[in-house]
């Protein structure tokens, strides 16, 4: 093999899927000169599960890329077909927004804003080695024998590594998609002293609209006045798309029974861990087999496009069954299917391999980032990938590597989750993994990350200065509600019974009067308006913040505990096994993980309190003793 | 330095005439002041020491009277704010004394948290920091042990339906959070919550009903034989204290003049006061008279009042009987192999609907009877012994009692018509604290509890 020198750059990005196309523009717009290659530019972005971004967790994961300075909220919103706003009914943490994507239109965006980046170099090319000398990255070679050095890789190559798509009793190598799979890299990683784990996951299959009677299924259309994901969007796209829903029923339960021995699940074929949250059809009805019916949305794939992606019908069936299985559903029943559903097999690297900043431990410059790294979801991805960007670019350049912790966003809860436990399926960010999900909301992400994401660049300045602007109108009014003393008269008296609340005792301040659960800030408007036309922004914050003020001071005085913890580093080259008394089990876990701080340590799973105890005893002792040497 | 305040008895239990409860951290003295009826703690000198009373501040009911060292920071050995509160070294008011610290906002101690907390504030030099280290393991291993064996194989089977009936909501609320368009399941309304909530508020309140009896049980019920000179009190203790030979422990107190003697009776722990006065003297009612015994029958949860079957009822007897009016009280008429003198439909007037016992201990008759109407009035009710020695041990309480106080956070954010999201919090907290008491609190259990209970995905 003659191999030749092709280029030398800061940042190599093997793979542009939603995690490398983050990381990429990260590195680049730190200042990172930055090569992405992936082994299909027509691919770059591409989904190739649901056509949906968002929901509870991910669309916070959405806005808080964007309040980085990262690009799915951008591109999204410039190719959704249909937006909705979920969870209205409930508190402000758990509001999620979730778009509809258009997705070769998603693609055509992200391509183009990657293409005009400077610092980025876009190129097709398939990585089978890494040049590791002395367990550090010194770049990759190519397919196509080409070189390329750099200081830090991120590898994000999704289920491609070995991937393997069954549909029934048939199986063969490929990616997602038949997309070529990625072998020879997974060998080189295995040989490097990776530890792997085999995951599945599966996909429905996608059928023809016009072969689809929507008059037996139920409309689910947008929001009239859709919100966005980005800081930066000012524009809403008016003409959505709706989608559809309909039900499985007995019949189709029935055939897929009579079928259950040639699914690839259940005839062993399949030997990777499936995510529970996305099981396939025949899993559920095995699993809920009282269940009379399952939903199913039919949700269309793009604008040009007459492909729908049949939701709730994930499957590894054989193709003439899901024929069977299509056709049984109401709607359906002369729907032509255009793309089959299949289940596929793909290594992981095992997270805990990582640190907090997504560099692999035994390779220093070497970063893992997305479904590579046990996810599935292409937000948890493209979270991922933002910071291994960032990360890898600070190494490249010799700056500060940043890690978000629990309270700070979502990101932080997945990748703490990632490296400090590890997963025993694919991991997908759920609300109820967040302590402080009170804290971690989707309003505001801009105020918990902008000032990060100015920081490292990834932030213009034009609209970092309109995020000031808004803190300060919060601010000012805040300040504003806390002075104004309202008198009980009539006229306020007359309204805080017209929305259905007890009369005052006395005069209040406006700032305690919107504390009451039937007052809005809507009506504090009416009673005392400000004299600043503020955004709706504004508006919406401060009826947060000062709503559910007790409930938010009780999460950060929680958060100010866990901190005391986080603060406490445990130094780089500690010997565990030097330490008596820490229990075996807790040793080993300690070994494996290398936690960077106590807090990091007590969240391992298998570790009790007394360990920590002694740990942080340990750790006194050692710097007491350095002092003495001093 | 700015921990929580942690408190713990630090004198080994039950071995000493005075037993030490310490507390340690910036609201040590805050917390003891609140309890102290005496000086104001939070202006006396720092290294004094204080004589006062300990009073429950729910029930203004006087519980102790000791002595309080304050020792404010830093020159102390964790280096924060300590303070010591001395006490009488019984199981009991040790025990409650904790518990009150407890409610007042302290957190029971780790084990050797206390030694940890002055080494880590520079306090122990490092040749010290190996024996912290042993200590913290050695103390947790016991702890772990004592614990194991105090949580009752029903205790736990009972904490664990009670968090699997909030876990199964949670996950109820976390199903309509996470997947929004799942229709599956009715959208969890604060009124459908308040219903599910309630029904474990009522448990853990039994619970903590419990509680109380189980500490009588664990510390014995406090019993009192009174009766005039020469009816056969000391016979009577002797009776009991052969018959089972189950002298738990006596613990010769310093300040009062009291010996405790242990006995199981059918199962029922029987701490029996003030038999020093018994044996030095058959002579109590002269000796101390009639005052003092009321004293000692407040403390009691259980008084057994003997008769002389061959004498007459006096006026001192009549005095005791208006002595025990409304308390808990078993009367034993004694010496029934002498001649009789005493009138029993007397005896049954002034007794009203208390418990006639007749005996001859010196012939050996009568004490069977005795026994079955000890356990009788012990387990009237629905309560039986195994149930009784549910939850016995403070951590325990304490942990029911937070549990409590959570699920009253969740109503009240329920009827402030909070988000749902919100409520949940306290719900979820109520499901911790109760995992705390089992020793389980992964999160991950909410999720695997999210994938079994609902049949989720695209």
């Amino acid at each position: 093999m003659t191999t030749y020198e092709a280029g030398n750059y800061d940042v190599i990005v093997i793979g542009a899927g939603h995690a490398g196309v983050e990381a990429a523009y990260a590195a680049a717009k730190r200042g990172a000169s930055t090569l992405m290659l992936t082994m299909n530019l027509d691919m770059i972005a591409f989904m190739p599960c649901n056509p949906s971004i968002g929901g509870p967790a991910k669309g916070i994961v959405v806005r808080e890329i964007d309040a980085l300075g990262g690009l799915m909220g951008k591109v999204i919103d410039k190719t959704y077909i249909q937006m909705r706003m979920l969870n209205t009914g409930k508190g402000p943490a758990v509001r999620a927004l979730r778009a509809q994507a258009d997705k070769p239109l998603y693609i055509q965006e992200m391509k183009r804003l990657l293409e005009n980046e400077e610092n980025l170099t876009l190129r097709q090319a398939m990585v089978e080695e890494l040049i590791v000398e002395n367990d550090e990255i010194k770049g990759v070679i190519t397919e196509t024998n080409a070189i390329y050095r750099a200081s830090s890789v991120i590898i994000t190559t999704g289920t491609f590594m070995r991937g393997r798509v069954i549909i029934g009793d048939i199986s063969y190598e490929s990616g997602p998609n038949n997309q070529r799979a990625s072998v020879k890299l997974a060998e080189n990683l295995e040989k490097i002293g990776f530890d792997l784990v085999r995951f599945k996951t599966g996909t429905p299959p996608r059928v023809n609209n016009h072969t689809i009677d929507y008059s037996k299924t139920e409309i689910q259309p947008g929001d009239d006045n859709p919100q966005h994901f980005s800081y930066e969007t000012t524009e809403a796209i008016l003409d959505q798309i709706p989608c559809w829903l309909t039900y499985t029923n007995e019949g189709t339960h029935e055939i897929i029974n009579e079928n259950l021995g040639l699914s690839a699940m259940y005839s062993g074929m399949i030997k990777g861990t499936g995510p529970r949250y996305c099981p396939s059809i025949e899993d559920k009805i095995v699993r809920f087999h009282d269940k009379p019916r399952h939903q199913i949305f039919l949700e269309p794939e793009g604008r040009n496009t007459e492909e729908v992606y049949v939701q709730g019908l994930s499957t590894s069936l054989p193709e003439y069954v899901q024929h069977k299985i299509i056709r049984s559903i109401p709607g359906l029943e002369e729907a032509e299917i255009m793309r089959a559903g299949y289940a596929i097999e793909y290594d992981a690297v095992v997270p805990t391999q990582l640190w907090p900043t997504l560099e692999v431990k035994k390779t220093a410059g070497l970063f893992t980032a997305g479904q590579i790294n046990g996810t599935s979801g292409y937000e948890e991805a493209a979270g991922q990938g933002i910071m291994a960007g960032i990360n890898a670019a600070s190494r490249a350049l010799n700056k500060e590597s940043v890690i978000l912790d629990r309270s700070q966003a979502y990101i932080g809860v997945l990748i703490d989750d990632l490296v400090t436990k590890g997963t025993s399926e694919p991991y997908r960010l759920l609300t109820s993994r967040a302590e402080y999900r009170l804290l971690l909301r989707h309003d505001n992400a801009d105020l918990r990350l902008t000032d990060i994401g100015y920081n490292l660049g990834l932030i213009s300045e034009e609209r970092y200065q309109r995020f000031l602007q808004k803190k300060e109108w919060i601010d000012q009014e805040k300040d504003r509600l806390k002075k104004c003393q309202l008198k009980p008269n009539d006229k306020l008296q007359a309204m805080v019974e017209e929305v259905g609340g007890t009369r005052l005792k006395d005069g209040i301040k406006a700032y305690d009067l919107l504390k009451r659960p039937e007052v809005s800030y809507a009506f504090i408007e009416k009673v005392t308006p400000s004299d600043q036309e503020l955004p709706f922004e504004v508006k919406e914050q401060v009826e947060i913040q000062v709503k559910y003020e007790g409930y938010i001071s009780k999460s950060n005085q929680q958060v100010e505990r866990l901190k005391k913890m986080e603060n406490k580093v445990i130094p780089e080259g500690i010997d565990y096994d030097d330490i008596g008394g820490i229990a075996t089990e807790a040793k080993e876990k300690f070994k494996k993980v290398r936690p960077l701080s106590v807090a990091q340590a007590s969240r391992i799973s298998g570790v009790n309190p007394a360990d920590i105890s002694i740990l942080l005893v340990y750790i006194e002792q050692g710097k007491v003793a350095k002092a003495a040497n001093r | 330095m700015d921990q929580d305040t942690i408190a713990a008895i630090s004198t080994p239990i039950g071995e000493g005439a005075i037993a030490i409860v310490r507390l340690s951290g910036e609201e040590a003295i805050k917390i003891a002041n609140e309890l102290f009826k005496g000086q104001d703690l939070r202006e006396v000198k720092s290294h004094t020491i204080h004589y006062g009373k300990i009073v429950d501040p729910s029930t203004k009911e006087q519980v102790e009277e000791v002595m309080v060292s304050v020792m404010r920071a830093p020159k102390t050995f964790t280096t924060e704010d300590v303070v010591e509160i001395n006490c009488h070294g019984g199981l009991a008011s040790v025990n409650r004394l904790l518990e009150l610290a407890l409610l007042q906002g302290a957190r029971l101690a780790e084990p050797g948290e206390f030694t940890k907390r002055a080494f880590l504030n520079g306090r122990i030099d490092l040749s010290q920091a190996e024996a912290v280290m042993d200590l913290i393991r050695a103390k947790t291993d016991k702890a772990m042990n004592v614990a194991l064996k105090q949580l009752d194989g029903k205790l736990s089977q009972l904490v664990g339906s009670l968090r699997q009936q909030l876990i199964e909501t949670v996950a109820h609320v976390e199903v309509n959070i996470d997947y929004p368009e799942y229709d599956d399941v009715e959208e969890m309304s604060n009124h459908m919550l308040i219903e599910r909530t309630d029904a474990v508020y009522e448990e853990v309140e039994k619970l903590l009903k419990m509680a109380k009896q189980g500490k009588i049980l664990r510390e014995g019920l406090a019993t009192a034989i009174i009766g005039r000179p020469n009816v056969g009190k000391s016979s009577l203790l002797n009776a009991f204290v052969q018959e089972t030979k189950a002298i738990v422990t006596d613990i010769p107190g310093t300040t009062r003049d009291v010996i405790e003697e242990y006995v199981n009776i059918r199962g029922v722990p029987l701490r029996l006061v003030d038999t020093a006065g018994i044996r030095e003297t058959e002579d109590i009612v002269e000796r101390i008279g009639v005052e003092r015994s009321r004293k000692a029958l407040k403390e009691a949860d259980l008084i057994l009042f003997v008769l002389n079957y061959g004498e007459a009822l006096s006026e001192e007897d009549k005095k005791l009987f208006e002595a025990v009016e409304g308390l808990e009280c078993i009367v034993i008429i004694n010496k029934t192999d002498l001649k009789q003198n005493l009138n029993i439909d007397e005896v049954k007037k002034y007794a009203g609907d208390k418990k006639i016992i007749s005996t001859s201990l010196i012939k050996d008759k009568g004490m069977n009877e005795l026994e079955e109407a000890i356990a009788d009035t012990f387990f009237a009710g629905e309560l039986d012994a195994g149930d009784l020695s549910y939850v016995s041990n403070v951590r325990h309480i304490q942990l029911l009692k937070q549990t409590l106080q959570a699920l009253e956070d969740a109503k009240e954010a329920m009827e402030a018509n909070m988000p749902i999201d919100l409520v949940q919090i306290d719900v979820t907290r109520a499901w911790e604290l109760l995992g705390e008491i089992v020793g389980d609190t992964v999160q991950d259990s909410l999720i695997d509890q999210l994938f079994s209970q609902f049949c989720l995905g695209k």
